[in-house]
């Protein structure tokens, strides 16, 4: 099982699989060539890289690391129209109403992700999105099983 | 009046920062232990700018399940702070506070999790008016909300409040023993022009 950090992405390929640990308003986005079995897993934190000033690791946002995971993806043999991704995480961690805009960032971070994959046309398949629990995702480079575990939940795969 | 950076803070005046931390953290144990009406004996808090991705690994290990509080923060100055605990320090104190059996380990309840966000309130307060008094500014808490998930998930917010402005968090680290044993983290938020706003609110030229 091959870990990816908070606003990191990473590729693979069977038997290996990818997992990010406790994803709270971030999202990780599951990318997956079912023939080469060539798997990538982002983690991003932002929706978009365009309104931060400071914006150098593109693995933080959700334009700029969808974009880079399917890049590295078909660097590695998968073939663009075969790709299928699901989606997990954005929860709100903390009930707080008000201004701040971090706060609902995790539904923002969603709504980001789903236009980004559509752009570029990569069918989004499922998704376990909101909420107000963290969440771990493993995922199977096999079959693109993309197993969620939650604090106090059996774990479930989408 | 130009916009600082944390960063550029931290290299103009690295001990307004520790100060900062110093007197809050202080000020907010001291509350704690009224509170609880024991003795609580703390370490001089350890301040520093932490790389968000880096942010929960400086905590612990992304899956431990911890305690977070959070609140948001008004008037002069605009944000939200958070005192993060492990589990067994949020046990001790909520024991403690309930009366309770120190060696009670069941599962929160509703009143167990109102206890702690009370903790919060006064450690926030405490926390807060410290750094109201040095600054001269009105600055007040909202009301607390409580998390207990994941490292990884509670600190996800933090992470993302200062990955909007730059690459590193502010984290204080406190521990405080004696009577109890607890470690805590505060993490400050500031939004906007607000650590400017203390800085000059100190005299400070920014």
């Amino acid at each position: 099982m091959i870990k990816v950090g908070m606003a990191d992405l990473k590729v693979c390929h069977a038997p290996d699989n990818l997992t990010t640990i406790g994803l709270g308003s971030c999202i990780g986005i599951a990318l997956y060539d079912p023939v080469t079995k060539v798997t990538g897993l982002a983690h991003i934190m932002l929706p978009d890289s365009t309104q931060i000033r400071n914006n150098s690791n593109i693995a933080k946002f959700a334009d700029t690391g969808i974009q880079k995971l399917l890049e590295d993806m078909i660097k590695e043999g998968a073939l663009k129209s075969r790709i299928r991704a699901k989606i997990a995480g954005g929860a709100k961690m903390f009930e707080i109403s008000g201004a701040s805009n971090a706060i609902n960032v995790g539904e923002r971070n969603a709504i980001a992700c789903r236009n980004k994959l559509k752009q570029l046309g990569i069918p989004l398949i499922s998704e376990d999105c909101g909420k107000n629990y963290g969440r771990t995702v493993e995922l199977y480079s096999e079959n693109g099983d993309f197993l969620i575990k939650a604090v106090g939940k059996m774990p479930y795969k989408i | 009046m130009s916009k600082l950076s944390l960063e550029q803070i931290n290299k103009m005046y690295p001990d307004v920062l520790t100060e900062i931390g110093n007197i809050g953290a202080g000020n907010a144990t001291t509350a704690v232990a009224n509170m609880l009406n024991v003795r609580i004996n703390m370490s001089v808090p350890h301040v520093e700018l932490t790389p968000v991705e880096k942010i929960v690994s400086a905590i612990g290990s992304e899956d431990e399940v911890v305690v977070g509080i959070m609140l948001g923060v008004e008037n002069d100055i605009t944000g939200s702070m958070m005192f993060l605990m492990d589990l067994p320090s949020a046990h001790h104190l909520v024991n403690r506070l309930m009366m309770r059996d120190p060696d009670y380990n069941e599962d929160f309840d509703e009143m167990d999790l109102s206890a702690i966000k009370e903790i919060g309130n006064i450690i926030a307060g405490a926390y807060l008016s410290a750094l109201s008094g040095l600054t001269n500014l009105k600055i007040t808490p909202t009301v607390p909300y409580v998390a207990i998930d994941m490292a990884g998930a509670i600190l996800s917010v933090p992470a993302i409040q200062f990955g909007m402005v730059g690459d590193n968090a502010l984290m204080i680290k406190t521990e405080m023993g004696d009577d109890l044993d607890i470690s805590g983290y505060y993490i400050l938020m500031p939004e906007g022009d607000s650590y400017q706003k203390i800085l000059k609110a100190l005299g400070l030229p920014v």
